[in-house]
C-alpha cells in the first residue's frame, strides 16, 4: 500500500470503513497501481479477501505485492485470500464436464446472460466460518478488471447486475468493501463501457480516477488523479468532495503532489 | 430589496418549488448525475408528501432499505412503504424472499392497489428499471400508474429518478414525455441547481432555476446562487492613458515621405538599367581573383570529367 495514498484518502489499515463501493477508473494510462494499493491495503488491514483477477497471472501480483510488504502466497496458504487466477481457469473450463458450474461459465455459454455463477463464487468464498469468524476483519472482494468482461461478450447491464448483488451480499449484508477497475475508453464510441462505468459510478462512494496528463507523457508526472467522495455516510458530512493530485511511480512506492507542485519542476 | 424582504421571498419560493412539484400530479422526473446526485432531492420530496399525510411506496432497486430510511424520523417512516428489489431483484438466490414475478409485476402492483387516499410513489431508479425491462413496457406502466382515477381520493403521484449518463436520448425524451414536472440536476462551484421545466395542462411549459442545498433531515435551503468574485471596479481618479503618446516610430507619413517612399525601387524588380548595370561592370568595381595555393596531395586535373559522356 502506498502511505502517501492513504493520507489522501484519509484510511488507515487499522479502521477502514466498512460497507463501501470503491470504483477505480483509468483514462489514458495504466491505473492498476490503485489495485495493487488496495490489495496489499486490505490484506495488511487483516480482511478477509476475495480477488478475481481477470488480467493478470497469480505471480505478477505476488511480485508485486512482495515490493510492497504482503506476500500472496501465504495470504493464500492461511486462508485469508481467496484468488480467482482469470487466465488459468479460463483455460481450465474447457477441460472440465459442463455440468459442474465453474465461475467463469460465461465463457462456454453462447448467450451470456449474465454472471451468476461468479457471483456465487464470490459468495462462496466470502461466506463466514465460524473459525474464521473471529480472525478476519471484514470481507472484500477486488475485481481486476470489470472491462475485460465485456471484452469477453458479458453485457454491461450482466456486469451491473453481477455488482448489484456483489453490493447486497458483500458491502450490505455482511458490511465488507468491493474494490472495481475498470478502462475508461474517453472517445464516445464504446457505448457499453460507458454504461458500465457511469452505472458504477452511480452506485459508488468513492470513485479514483487516475487520468494521462492532457499534454502526454512525461518522466517526472506519470499522471493526474481526481479523487470523488459520493454518498457520505453520515447526512451531515459535506457532499461530493473532490481533488485532484498529481503522481509518479517510483518502485516501491507512489508520490503525489499537488497540480504543479513536482519536485522536478519546483 | 431588502435583506429581511429577500429571506421572506426565499422561504416563499422553497415551499413553492416543492409544493409546485408535487401539487402538479401525474410524474415527476428527476434527471441527475454522478457529479449532481438527486436522491437526496427525491427523499426531500418523499418527506413532503409524506407530512401532508400520504403514504409513500417507494419501489428501492438501488440501495437498501436501511440507507433508504436513514434521516427521515420515525412518523416520515411510518407512512413509508419500501418494495425491496435491492436484495434480490432477479431472484438468483431462489430461497422465495424476493418479489415475485420480478420489478415488472411490482410495478404494475402498484397500479391495482385498492386501498383509499393519496399515494405517493417513488421509483429509485427508473434507471435501473429502463435497463431492465422495455422501455415500451415501462412507459406503459408508468401511463398506467399516474393517469388513475380522475377522482381526488384516489391520485397517484410518481417520483421517478433517472440518470440521464446511462440512457440514449430516445428513452430519456420518452419518459420526459410522460412527466408534468422534469427537474434536472446540475450545479457550479460546489452549490447544487435545479432547472425546473412545469408542463401544465392547457399551458406552455414554463422554466425554472432554482439553486439550493438539501439539509441533513432532507428539508431544502434555498439558495441565491454560487457566490461570484467581486467585479473589479475601474478606478475614476487615474486618467485615461493615451497609447500613441511617446512612440518609437512613426503612425503617419508626411508629404515628402510618402514621396519618396513611392519612388523607392524595390530591389527585386527588374528594369533595363539595373540589367546593364549588372551585365558591365562599373569603373570602380574590381574583378575578383582567386589565389588558389595548391597542396602537395592536390589531384589538378585540367581534363573536365563530364567530357566522355555521350550527352
Amino acid at each position: 500500500m502506498f502511505p502517501e495514498l492513504n493520507n489522501l484518502l484519509n484510511t488507515t489499515p487499522d479502521g477502514p470503513e466498512q460497507g463501501k463501493l470503491t470504483l477505480l477508473c483509468d483514462a489514458k494510462t495504466d491505473g492498476s497501481f490503485l489495485m495493487h494499493h488496495f490489495l496489499s491495503f486490505y490484506l495488511k488491514a487483516n480482511c478477509k479477501v476475495c480477488f478475481v483477477a481477470l488480467i493478470q497471472s497469480f505471480s505478477h501480483y505476488n511480485i508485486v505485492g512482495q515490493k510492497l510488504g504482503v506476500s500472496l502466497t501465504a495470504a493464500r496458504e492461511r486462508r485469508q485470500l481467496v484468488f480467482l487466477e482469470g487466465l488459468k481457469s479460463a483455460v481450465d473450463i474447457f477441460f472440465r464436464p459442463q455440468e459442474e458450474p465453474h465461475p467463469l461459465q460465461f465463457l462456454r455459454e453462447a448467450n451470456t446472460r449474465n454472471l451468476q455463477p461468479l457471483y456465487e463464487f464470490v459468495r462462496e468464498a466470502l461466506k463466514p466460518t465460524d473459525e474464521e469468524e473471529a480472525a478476519w476483519r471484514c470481507p472484500v472482494l477486488l475485481v481486476d478488471d470489470l472491462s475485460v468482461l465485456l471484452s469477453l461478450g458479458v453485457g454491461a447491464v450482466a456486469v451491473l447486475d453481477f455488482i448489484h448483488y456483489c453490493r447486497a451480499t458483500v458491502c450490505w449484508e455482511r458490511k465488507g468493501n468491493i474494490v472495481a477497475l475498470v478502462h475508461d475508453s474517453g472517445d464516445a464510441e464504446d457505448e457499453e463501457n460507458d454504461i458500465l462505468l457511469n452505472g458504477l459510478s452511480h452506485q459508488s462512494h468513492l470513485i479514483l480516477r487516475a487520468e494521462g496528463l492532457a499534454t502526454g507523457f512525461c518522466k517526472d508526472v506519470h499522471g493526474q488523479l481526481k479523487i470523488l467522495w459520493r454518498r457520505p455516510s453520515q447526512p451531515t458530512a459535506p457532499r461530493d468532495r473532490s481533488l485532484t493530485y498529481q503522481y509518479k511511480i517510483q518502485d516501491k512506492s507512489v508520490s503525489f503532489f499537488a497540480k504543479g507542485m513536482s519536485p522536478a519542476v519546483l | 430589496m431588502t435583506p429581511s424582504e429577500g429571506v421572506g421571498r426565499g422561504v416563499e419560493s422553497v415551499l413553492e418549488m416543492l409544493e409546485s412539484l408535487l401539487a402538479l400530479g401525474g410524474m415527476v422526473l428527476l434527471r441527475d448525475s454522478v457529479e449532481w446526485e438527486g436522491r437526496s432531492l427525491l427523499k426531500a420530496l418523499i418527506k413532503k408528501s409524506a407530512l401532508y399525510g400520504e403514504q409513500v411506496h417507494v419501489l428501492g432497486c438501488e440501495v437498501s432499505e436501511e440507507e433508504f430510511r436513514e434521516g427521515f424520523d420515525s412518523s416520515i417512516n411510518s407512512r413509508l412503504v419500501y418494495h425491496d428489489l435491492f436484495r434480490d431483484p432477479l431472484n438468483w438466490s431462489k430461497t422465495g424472499e424476493a418479489l415475485p414475478g420480478g420489478p415488472l409485476e411490482a410495478l404494475r402492483a402498484l397500479c391495482g392497489r385498492t386501498d383509499p387516499g393519496p399515494i405517493t410513489v417513488a421509483l429509485d431508479s427508473l434507471s435501473w428499471l429502463l435497463l431492465h425491462l422495455p422501455c415500451t413496457t415501462l412507459c406503459q406502466a408508468l401511463h398506467a400508474l399516474s393517469r388513475q382515477d380522475p377522482c381526488p381520493g384516489k391520485q397517484v403521484r410518481v417520483l421517478g429518478l433517472l440518470h440521464e449518463e446511462l440512457h440514449g436520448p430516445g428513452p430519456v425524451r420518452t419518459l420526459s414525455s410522460l412527466a408534468q414536472a422534469e427537474v434536472t440536476l446540475s450545479g457550479a462551484m460546489g452549490q447544487a441547481s435545479a432547472h425546473i421545466l412545469y408542463r401544465r395542462p392547457r399551458q406552455h411549459p414554463t422554466h425554472q432555476t432554482q439553486w439550493f442545498s438539501i439539509l441533513p433531515d432532507f428539508s431544502l435551503d434555498l439558495q441565491g446562487g454560487p457566490l461570484l468574485e467581486p467585479q473589479p471596479q475601474p478606478d475614476p481618479h487615474t486618467p485615461p492613458v493615451d497609447p500613441t503618446n511617446h512612440l518609437t516610430f512613426n503612425l503617419r507619413l508626411s508629404k515628402k515621405e510618402r514621396e519618396a517612399k513611392d519612388s523607392l525601387a524595390l530591389p527585386f524588380q527588374f528594369s533595363s538599367e539595373k540589367q546593364q548595370a549588372l551585365l558591365r561592370p562599373g569603373p570602380g568595381q574590381a574583378t575578383s581573383h582567386i589565389f588558389y595555393e595548391p597542396d602537395t596531395y592536390d589531384d589538378l586535373d585540367q581534363e573536365d570529367p563530364d567530357d566522355d559522356l555521350d550527352v
